[in-house]
């Protein structure tokens, strides 16, 4: 990989261009010390737009015509689902600047949002599950949408287990960051061909999970949970990204500052 | 001075290809164990299903392409293991030839090894489980390319969990995802034809596959190897 | 006539897991030396020899090849290069001649000949049938150690080469390293061994400081 490195290295920023603002961001302790300032902040956003797209979807917006109240579940079904996916990309970008420059903060990005994005996808199906019940009358259909969510949340597992396979950090970082972007290349490709199988095999009846056009007193709650829901996402990164820089940077004095209180010499 | 530079290349390819084919060659009765394996779980289908030939018919291609999918994953664990172990894939990371070209060499061995006996012996089972004829040619030809796919990407789980003990449960895990499309689009060109349609199409999706993972997978094993293997 | 020397190696430093195993080695090697690196168990030798052939990357420092980088030269470095690790890389299955093929098939020197004698001259002639697996550990050495004798490679990177070796095979080895570096070759090895040979340098490798010549 050191030749693309190398390659890439010439047109990429580097320490003596005008992008210092770019080595910073991979300084652990700077990463540390500017997500506690923003952290209150973000979080106080993700509460109140969450709180706000809760209330207006679950009570506000209208019945469904066919679904009755059941039809609600999609306020948390679907910004689940779309952060998923962002989110395996998210890791995945996280690995391959981690690979390509190799920048520690990148990998401990990566490393918190695989268990994060493998709970959301999980949470994904299990909210899929519940609206099916009512909906279709069961809990478990194998069409495109679900079927591709299940591969996705094996992809997760994957890079989770292959993290913690290795007795080496650095070793198990690159090994999942390569796993990662193997994945993403896959992602495409597998979504495409599950969509396809299920064409092949469905009975001509409607789409089971479309969304067809929504009416905009529906659509606009949904739009507040979405955003609520990456703001949510951020919060839960940034706190996983933080717990891992201090188990990471345990021996430096800065973290022996903070964690005991007095300067460490 | 590019004669001997080219040759060099070249028999990077050549020289592993030979070797492992040699290996395999010496260690026949492992080596034949994914194939025994893909016949015996055969007799499970019926066992476990139904011995009825119209029941057998809808599901016979799909379960041979399960069991081949299979019995593939489990021989992908051995190739890169055993020289990890006695040093020889030490010796495969500094050759001056690049990496991604032994790695082809060991997995095309491989896929002669396993992949070509399994679609060789498919149509034995196709007639076990009842294969309606239309789907016989489309069987071995979906498994010939399909089975070079799986070994392909196998490659590149296997790369990634070299270093590890126990590192085959965690590669089927790995690499179970990547499979799923090899596996509809193989299942979908024998279902086609046994279905009257056409399965041409299919057949060129999985070509396409193949394609890329010749052109991809070796890369992505090579940059694999080279963080794992240095340990 | 300065020229580069063959292999350099400027401040250089391994860390792994954050904690670092040594740094600020410098050394250079010419033709005709032998350089004997020195160390405690655990000190990095072997760390060392593997970041010299590039399947390892150092966190600081450089190595250079007749002045250029690795990055920059890597094929003709690779290929003026022989690495002889801990394990002998010795295929169970095959023979001590089948091995031998395979680790030369890409050397320009490699022939029924040359890889008959060199297993002649290690003292396996008459095992060329046998596959490894019936062999000692001595003996698998051995025929990692007859693919010196058909290397064109000028540098010789070997990692304990004195192991499992018997006293014949001892100053057999000793000799064959006083004549590739009168040849013009260079060799770095770690062992333990004391060694009776002219151009012997040593280089002995402090655990996390800075190393002395």
């Amino acid at each position: 990989m050191s030749w693309l490195s190398k390659w890439l290295s010439k047109w990429l920023p580097n320490e003596s261009s005008n992008w210092q603002w770019f080595y910073r961001l991979g300084s652990p302790r700077w990463f540390y010390l500017r997500s506690g300032q923003w952290l209150p902040w973000l979080s106080l956003a993700a509460l109140l737009v969450l709180a706000t797209g809760l209330v207006w979807g679950l009570a506000f917006a209208p019945e469904d015509a066919k679904q009755g109240n059941s039809f609600r579940i999609i306020y948390l079904h679907v910004p689940v689902s779309f952060l998923a996916l962002a989110g395996y990309y998210i890791m995945a970008i996280a690995g391959a600047v981690g690979l390509i420059w190799k920048m520690k903060l990148s990998y401990m990005v990566m490393k918190s949002a695989a268990p994060i994005g493998a709970v959301l996808t999980f949470l994904a199906l299990f909210t899929g599950a519940v609206w099916g019940k009512p909906t279709w009358g069961t809990y478990w259909v194998w069409d495109a949408r679900i079927t591709s969510m299940l591969i996705l949340l094996f992809l997760y597992l994957g890079v989770l287990a292959l993290q913690y396979a290795f007795h080496s950090n650095e070793a198990g970082n690159k090994a999942s960051a390569i796993l990662a972007l193997v994945g993403t290349v896959n992602i495409p490709i597998i979504y495409k061909s599950v969509d396809w199988w299920y064409t092949l095999h469905q009975p001509a009846t409607i789409k089971l999970t479309s969304a067809p056009s929504m009416h905009p007193d529906m659509f606009q709650p949904l739009l507040v949970m979405i955003l609520g829901f990456y703001c949510f996402y951020v919060v839960a990164l940034f706190l996983f990204t933080r717990a891992e820089i201090l188990r990471r940077e345990r021996k430096t004095a800065w973290v022996k500052e903070l964690v005991l209180g007095e300067p460490q010499s | 001075m590019s004669s001997p530079a080219a040759r060099k290349i070249n028999s990077g390819f050549t020289a592993w290809l030979r070797r492992d084919l040699l290996l395999a060659y010496r260690r026949r009765g492992e080596v034949a164990s994914p194939v025994v394996f893909f016949i015996m779980v055969s007799t499970l289908i019926p066992l476990g299903l139904t011995p009825e030939a119209a029941q057998l018919e809808k599901v016979a291609a799909g379960m041979i392409w399960i069991m081949a999918l299979l019995a593939t994953l489990l021989s992908v664990d051995g190739l890169f293991s055993s020289d990890y172990q006695d040093g020889s894939l030490e010796q495969m990371l500094i050759t001056p030839q690049l990496l991604p070209l032994p790695i082809l060499g060991k997995v095309t061995a491989h896929w002669l090894t396993t992949g070509l006996p399994l679609t060789l012996v498919s149509p034995l089972l196709g007639l076990m489980l009842s294969l309606p004829d239309a789907g016989y040619l489309p069987l071995i030809c979906s498994l010939a390319l399909g089975t070079a796919c799986l070994s392909l990407v196998g490659a590149v789980g296997a790369a990634l969990t070299v270093s590890l003990r126990k590192g085959g449960l965690l590669l089927s895990l790995l690499v179970m995802p990547l499979y799923m499309p090899v596996i509809i689009f193989g299942t979908a060109t024998v279902n086609s034809a046994v279905d009257g349609l056409n399965w041409l199409p299919p057949l060129a999706i999985l070509g396409a596959l193949f394609a890329a993972s010749v052109a991809l997978c070796p890369l992505a094993a090579a940059g694999a190897l080279r963080v794992t293997a240095s340990n | 006539m300065s020229q580069a020397p063959l292999l350099s190696v400027e401040n250089l430093a391994f860390e792994r897991d954050d904690s670092c195993l040594f740094s600020g080695v410098n050394f250079s090697v010419d033709p005709g030396d032998v350089l004997q690196i020195e160390g405690a168990n655990g000190s990095g030798k072997t760390t060392l020899l593997r970041l010299l052939t590039g399947s390892l990357q150092p966190s600081a420092g450089n190595i250079s090849y007749l002045g250029q980088a690795l990055s920059a030269c890597r094929y003709d470095y690779l290929s003026d290069m022989l690495y002889i690790g801990h394990q002998p890389a010795v295929k169970l299955n095959l023979s001590a001649e089948e091995n031998l093929r395979w680790m030369v098939a890409t050397s320009a020197q490699s022939n029924d000949t040359s890889i008959a004698n060199a297993l002649t001259q290690v003292g396996l002639a008459g095992y060329s049938d046998i596959p490894c697996y019936a062999l000692s550990a001595g003996q698998h050495r051995r025929v990692a150690l007859a693919r010196l004798l058909i290397s064109e490679a000028r540098l010789w990177y070997l990692d304990e080469p004195f192991t499992s070796i018997d006293k014949q095979g001892v100053a057999f080895l000793q000799s064959c390293l006083q004549q590739h570096v009168a040849d013009g070759g260079a060799v770095i090895l770690s062992t333990h061994q004391d060694l009776a040979l002219t151009g012997l340098r040593k280089y002995k490798l402090m655990p996390h400081a800075e190393a002395v010549v």
